[in-house]
């Protein structure tokens, strides 16, 4: 009898133990994957990004999640690879079950996950710059994207040099994903603007002299150079090209947005002109901007956080993360009602005022640019 | 100026660049083959002996503000205690030391040493100033940087001592003899575990060296050691493994035909171009283009 009493009683603990989560359950935490190359030659990119990300994620759960849901974030590094950023991307929809993915943050990574996410049906939002990965629309339903679009820096580019004058050209692009994507562009533009690319070259992620190619470029007569990467690179160039005494005026892509890249050139990165998002000048931002809010408060908390300059790759992260939530506090987190909410998405961001529409996934136009220019080691606003 | 002028200048100028990049393969290189000719293994940390001597410069110079001289002098000591450690604590205690298997731990000790770096000096690339300003000097047409001319002049500072130290004195001879025959060596009454340790110390010494001065023009960062020992290796090998003057020949050669064959043929195919010329070396001259085949024939690697 005893024992049947304390078998009983067991019975009913154990029952009781496992039904708790039931009795007194909270809502169901939501899962959102973040693919970021934290390490490896983009980690300039990667790990602001997910500084950004963590940063929200805790201000979010501080206050009480989303409509009581907790936010919790999956963090893959890809470490900038093609093959790694596939099986993350994998793993996250398969194990974590994620509803929604942020990122990758290179743009040669996000066209290799564009397949997974096809089949998969969960929406993602890249953090990279080229727009193929968000045309044609049609083919990419699920993929969203929330830099600045390439074609806009190209024309923003050229609009400067047509106000000065200036018509033969050389571009140096880097042979990345990002870099490929912006030589395409290059080339296609110069057309429309009467521009004529007297010498094309390139270089290899890796490489750290460019003297050769720029020689090439010296020789062929140009009188602008464009240079388009994201690897450090960047800085290099400018110092090459001091090296070999070439004056002409110096663009690079937007890609030249972290403060870094202009510290490491010294003072042969003095004059360097390229298109930038308002987050690298915050302070000559006109106080009647629709973005200066968000900047100036993005700006401060990342830097209190992480005391480093903010750049525009950790905005990315700010932007898409954002849209996202906002999306998952309107609709809960369905994959398919994810991805119709932000394809009407209206949001104020880091990196310009976005419109997203059914024809249009970056939701950017040319005015999310600013033309920038290096000044003693900072970014201003390059006025006309 | 006339076209012929031109094309001049401009090959003067790749042959600079490329004995400028040479210069550093030819320091990686000749650091391998001093361990290679005492232990008989490739040290697949020499790449990292190079990035730790960038990384470390950039600190003293740059965070600390010390002078270029005394930071370098402390550099370079830094490198080579990493070096002695390493020998002592990873290659020593091995009680059967074959090839392969110190091999193995070079790479492991490349790792680690990578990894620190890492924790040590973030993952970006760092950069520090010029030895002498970036004010470019004109040489017959071409520009050569001030930086460029302190490599040449550190490369051949250290091919001299180089050959004093191995041909004129007592510890250099006894280095030799090791090399040569490390039973005959012990025989005649050299310590051949302490040449051992001093061929690391001595080779993270030039590895250091390499990366102090090159790090102003190429910035460093903690992930660099792969590529520059790869090219190192290279070097080393066309120049004939264990023998430190062809590598330097070797080493500038290599540099000079990337910087000739980015420039005429295609910036696209830089790295492709140097080693398919060492491919071709290595079919015809598998001893490399200094080394001796006699010598090679007898050798276990």
């Amino acid at each position: 009898m005893k024992k049947r009493i304390l078998i009983l009683s067991m019975a009913i603990t154990i029952l009781l133990a496992f039904s708790t989560p039931y009795v007194f359950a909270e809502p169901a935490d939501y899962h959102v994957g973040c693919v970021f190359a934290v390490t490896g030659s983009a980690s300039w990119l990667g790990e602001p990004e997910r500084n950004t990300a963590e940063m929200i994620a805790k201000e979010i759960n501080a206050a009480g999640g989303i409509n009581g849901h907790k936010l919790v974030l999956h963090i893959e590094d890809t470490q900038g690879d093609n093959t790694r950023a596939v099986n993350a991307v994998k793993k996250l929809i398969k194990k974590d079950n994620v509803c929604a993915i942020i990122g990758p943050s290179r743009s040669g990574t996000s066209m290799a996950v564009l397949p997974v996410i096809a089949e998969s049906h969960i929406p993602l939002i890249s953090c990279a710059g080229a727009e193929v990965i968000v045309t044609p629309v049609e083919e990419r339903k699920w993929v969203f994207k929330v830099p600045q679009k390439d074609s806009d820096a190209v024309k923003r580019i050229y609009d400067d040099m047509a106000a000065k004058g200036i018509k033969d050209i050389a571009i140096i692009t880097g042979t990345t994903g990002f870099g490929a994507a912006g030589r395409d562009q290059l080339k296609e533009i110069a057309a429309e603007y009467k521009i004529n690319i007297v010498a094309d070259e390139t270089y290899g992620p890796a490489d750290t002299d460019m003297t050769a190619q720029l020689l090439k470029i010296k020789n062929a007569g140009a009188k602008a150079l464009v240079n388009w990467s994201i690897v450090p690179a960047q800085s290099i160039v400018p110092q090459n090209m001091q090296q070999l005494k070439m004056t002409i005026p110096l663009y690079q892509s937007h890609g030249f947005g972290n403060i870094k890249y202009a510290e490491a050139a010294g003072e042969a990165g003095n004059g360097i002109i390229f298109p930038g998002g308002r987050l690298l000048a915050v302070d000559t931002v006109p106080e009647d901007n629709p973005q200066k809010k968000v900047l100036v408060s993005y700006k401060e908390d990342y830097e209190k956080n992480f005391h480093e300059p903010v750049s525009t790759f950790g905005g990315h992260a700010y932007d898409s993360l954002w849209i996202l939530v906002n999306a998952l506090k309107k609709v809960g987190d369905d994959p398919a009602k994810l991805r119709d909410e932000i394809e009407n998405t209206h949001f104020v961001g880091t990196a310009g005022v976005f419109n997203f529409s059914p024809t249009d996934h970056c939701g950017l136009n040319k005015d999310a640019f600013e033309m920038l220019m290096v000044k003693d080691g900072k970014f201003v606003v390059l006025k006309d | 100026m006339n076209h012929t002028d031109g094309t001049f200048i401009d090959v003067l100028q790749f042959l600079i660049l490329g004995i400028q990049r040479g210069s550093i393969y030819a320091m990686v290189a000749m650091g391998f083959n001093m361990i290679y000719n005492a232990t008989g293994i490739i040290n697949f940390a020499q790449g990292e002996f190079v990035v730790l001597g960038g990384l470390m410069m950039v600190t003293l110079t740059m965070a600390f503000n010390l002078s270029i001289v005394f930071s370098f002098i402390l550099t370079v000591l830094f490198v080579i205690v990493v070096g002695i450690l390493m020998e002592r604590l990873t290659i020593n205690p091995v009680k059967h030391p074959t090839v392969l298997r110190l091999i193995i731990i070079t790479i492991a000790v490349s790792i680690i040493i990578k990894g620190v770096a890492m924790c040590f000096w973030g993952k970006g690339s760092h950069y520090m100033r010029h030895f002498s300003g970036t004010a470019p000097l004109e040489f017959f047409g071409a520009t050569i940087l001030p930086q460029t001319l302190w490599i040449f002049a550190i490369l051949f500072f250290v091919v001299i001592a180089y050959i004093i130290f191995f041909n004129y004195t007592m510890t250099g001879k006894c280095m030799r003899a090791c090399a040569i025959n490390r039973d005959a060596a012990r025989l005649a009454g050299i310590n051949d575990r302490k040449m051992v340790m001093l061929s690391f110390a001595l080779s993270a010494g030039i590895g250091a060296i390499a990366g102090i001065i090159i790090t102003p023009i190429i910035q460093m960062d903690y992930a660099r050691g792969a590529m520059l020992g790869l090219k190192g290796f290279g070097a080393a090998v066309l120049g004939g493994l264990g023998n430190s003057m062809g590598a330097v020949v070797a080493g500038v050669l290599l540099g000079v035909l990337e910087a000739l064959g980015a420039g005429y043929i295609s910036s696209h195919y830089m790295d492709a171009i140097a080693l398919v010329i060492l491919l071709f070396v290595l079919f015809i001259r598998p001893s490399g283009i200094l080394g001796s085949s006699e010598a090679m024939r007898l050798k276990e690697f």
